[in-house]
């Protein structure tokens, strides 16, 4: 069920960078699809009837059951480099600021 | 109109992936997952968990299996980074001013609150192969100490150059642990210290070693963004 969650978030993510001109929209929109992902990611690796987090709590095999540990360990890369490309696209966004004095790209098309 | 043109774009492409998904054996129902089809089977076997040593198994794979991996995303961060340097560039003097006068209890009391968000971030990254956490979110929690100290001090300028040789170094030792790995073990990365036994905080070999180093050079680095986006070229 989570899974259609994650879909919508993405679909609401798309729709906002179709809409939007404002560039802090965007990236915003952006941020939202990766959420998106990052939640369906995780969703494929959760196993059903009351599975653990994937960390070891007994030596002793006691028949526990874990979520699939893979998944969460590629979120966890897709994130850090989520915080990359935002904080490339802000930066870019400023110098786009400084130079036009708007984040509207309707607005720079016509100063430009 | 161009909104209900997006809308109905994106109606349709959230329909296709849902009827693309809910009809194929490569994504089972939520829950429905054998994982005994998977590798991830191999990652939760308990001798392999023993070997490795590390109770975290998001920590064994992203550090153990994977380390080779992490190196690449550190990069990719580190240049993250520089393009954002890159971008502002020049020479920068002068910080970006508040718009109100911080009182003494604000100066004070973030500083305060610097030690004790500083100690949570190193309690993050020491205990990352034993709970939740690690050297990426401690990084994370590095940067924010930092932010703190800039929105709550009109004066407060970080070291900037010590940030860029910390993150220097331990980006080094990374690549040289990886290939001590290549001298005493077999491979780039491999484990060469012993594993330990698992749930102690000193186990798991080069593990809590490596992530510490991660927790230094992501937090130096995101240190540095905040710096970056904080200051402003002196305007003389």
């Amino acid at each position: 069920m989570i899974q259609y969650a994650a879909i919508i978030l993405f679909v609401f993510g798309i729709y906002g960078l179709f809409t939007n001109r404002n560039v802090i929209k965007m990236i915003v929109s952006l941020n939202i699809m990766e959420i998106g992902l990052n939640i369906f990611i995780i969703s494929i690796g959760y196993v059903g009837g009351g599975s653990l987090a994937p960390i070891i709590s007994s030596t002793q095999d006691l028949g526990l059951i874990y979520v699939d540990p893979l998944p969460q360990a590629l979120v966890l890369t897709a994130i850090v480099i989520g915080v990359g490309t935002t904080a490339l696209g802000l930066a870019i966004a400023k110098s786009i600021f400084n130079t036009y004095h708007t984040f509207e790209l309707d607005e720079m098309e016509e100063s430009a | 109109m161009k909104n209900v043109f997006g809308f109905l774009i994106s109606v349709a492409l959230g329909i296709f992936i849902i009827l693309a998904l809910a009809n194929t054996d490569a994504f089972p129902a939520f829950g429905d997952v054998d994982l005994t089809e998977r590798i991830s089977n191999a990652y939760l076997d308990i001798n392999n968990v023993e070997q490795v040593g590390s109770a975290n198994l998001v920590t064994a794979i992203v550090v153990g299996y994977r380390g080779f991996d992490t190196l690449g995303e550190v990069t990719v961060l580190f240049i993250s980074a520089l393009g954002v340097a890159f971008i502002f560039g020049g020479v920068k003097q002068k910080r970006l001013d508040l718009d109100f006068k911080p009182n003494f209890m604000l100066r004070v009391g973030s500083n305060i609150l610097f030690g004790i968000i500083l100690v949570t971030s190193f309690y993050i990254i020491l205990h990352g192969h034993l709970t939740p956490g690690g050297g990426f979110p401690g990084g994370a929690i590095i940067a924010s100490a930092v932010l703190l100290l800039y929105l709550a001090d009109d004066r407060f300028r970080s070291n900037v150059k010590g940030f860029k040789v910390l993150e220097g170094v331990a980006g080094s030792i990374f690549v040289v642990i990886g290939l001590l790995g290549l001298v005493f073990a077999t491979a780039f990365l491999e484990n060469f210290l012993p594993a330990g036994t698992v749930g102690n905080l000193i186990s798991a070999g080069i593990i809590p070693v490596i992530y510490v180093l991660i927790g230094l050079k992501v937090g130096s680095e995101i240190a540095g963004i905040v710096d970056n986006f904080l200051t402003e070229e002196e305007s003389a």
